[in-house]
């Protein structure tokens, strides 16, 4: 659970408290989906139950009492030790749209198929565009770089995907279909 | 709608027997960028001739700025290219007994500048694309990278109404490639500079606002480039 780690990570520069966690979150992964801040309590909640941070005291400057939360020794190493975890190297978005390709052509024909495939392009196309507009824009910070050029790299392998898919459709049909 | 900067309507062009292109139509719009996608062999490089005034079409017509330049001669298109194209290619093409400065001024002397003035100006644009140290260096001493960024000063350095780019990144490794491109556009959108952009590959594609495919010849709707 990525997010939960990401927490710890920034707790391991000195305590936080919520609304810090999740304005430091969206600023560090401008390309992740904002945080919610319902997510960062529970998932801070969680963290707490498991022994991994701890509150470290009450901050009231100028607004509601908020809580800090510090890393606990317990925390620092269970970060080190997602640092140091390789992630199963398995495609993840390709095998949803590589089900529904195989799924389309069970229940349809190789039309529905291919239409399908051609959408999932395009809008792959319009999310790699977005992604590209971003880098290139002038100002764009290294982190907006770095952040668009994962995206771009995933999106463009599924892209290679789904074009050769595209000459496969008709052979596999037979094999899904026999 | 504002009539296009550039565009063809059924354009069909043979080399001998073989049909590159089947009645293809195309519209760019001024500053607009559009990448022009497909397969090996699908007729791209044959339109990014034929939009550029290069080849002329067997059939359909190609309208620049109102005007069907089909029916130019070729000394009218040749200075159309001149004045108001740029173009790059896979490979640089810098004319390796020049140095980079007198490669990009060589547009501004064609068009009748003065030497001093072309040199400035061919500087200023080097230095634009990070590469002004290497003014006095011949192609042979320079990376490919640094090549390709002297052939997009050369394109731009005529302040050119379109840019026709043919697989510009095609010779480069992925980030050298991606640092070109990323520069290209960060200009011709400051500039509101028109660019048709040959490419096979959908991650360069992205740079363009839009783009069209081709297949056979035709444009693909579908966008896939493949044949059933």
């Amino acid at each position: 659970m990525s997010t939960a780690h990401v927490l710890l990570g920034l707790l391991a520069g000195g305590p936080r408290h919520g609304y810090d966690l999740k304005r430091a979150h969206d600023e560090r992964l401008p390309k992740a989906k904002p945080i919610a801040y319902g997510q960062v309590y529970a998932t801070l909640g969680r963290l707490e139950r498991d022994g991994f941070v701890a509150p470290s005291g009450q901050d009231q400057e100028s607004g509601p009492e908020r809580t800090s939360y510090e890393l606990t020794d317990s925390g620092r190493r269970r970060l080190d030790d997602w640092l140091a975890e390789v992630e199963t190297p398995a495609p993840y978005v390709t095998s949803t749209v590589f089900n529904k390709v195989v799924v389309a052509l069970m229940t349809a024909d190789a039309d529905r198929a291919r239409g399908y495939l051609a959408a999932q392009r395009t809008a792959h196309m319009t999310r790699l565009r977005e992604l590209t507009a971003a880098k290139t824009a002038p100002g764009a910070s290294v982190g907006d770089v770095v952040a668009a050029d994962y995206a771009i790299g995933h999106l463009d392998a599924d892209l290679r995907w789904l074009q050769t898919t595209m000459t496969r459709v008709a052979e596999l049909q037979k094999e899904v279909t026999s | 709608m504002t009539d296009p900067l550039l565009s063809g309507v059924g354009i069909t062009k043979s080399y001998g027997p073989t049909s590159a292109l089947r009645g293809v139509d195309i519209e760019i719009a001024e500053g607009e960028l559009v990448a022009v996608t497909g397969p090996s062999g699908c007729g791209k490089s044959t339109l990014l001739h034929c939009l550029a005034g290069i080849v002329r079409a067997d059939e359909g017509t190609v309208t620049y700025r109102d005007q069907d330049i089909g029916l130019w001669s070729e000394a009218a298109r040749s200075r159309l290219r001149r004045d108001d194209f740029g173009v790059l290619f896979q490979f640089g093409q810098m004319v390796p007994e020049l140095t980079a400065a007198e490669n990009v001024a060589l547009p501004l002397l064609l068009a009748g500048s003065g030497r001093q003035e072309a040199r400035k100006t061919a500087i200023g644009w080097l230095d634009r694309f990070g590469v002004a140290d290497l003014a006095d260096q011949r192609p042979v001493a320079m990376s490919g990278g640094q090549q390709q960024r002297c052939a997009v000063a050369r394109a731009m350095v005529t302040e050119p109404r379109v840019v026709f780019a043919d697989e510009p990144t095609g010779a480069l490794d992925r980030l050298a490639g991606e640092q070109v491109l990323t520069e290209l556009v960060r200009a011709v959108r400051e500039q509101g500079t028109a660019v048709v952009l040959v490419t096979h590959d959908a991650s360069i594609s992205a740079y363009a606002d839009r783009e069209i495919t081709l297949l056979d010849g035709v444009v693909d709707p579908s966008g896939l480039g493949v044949a059933p």
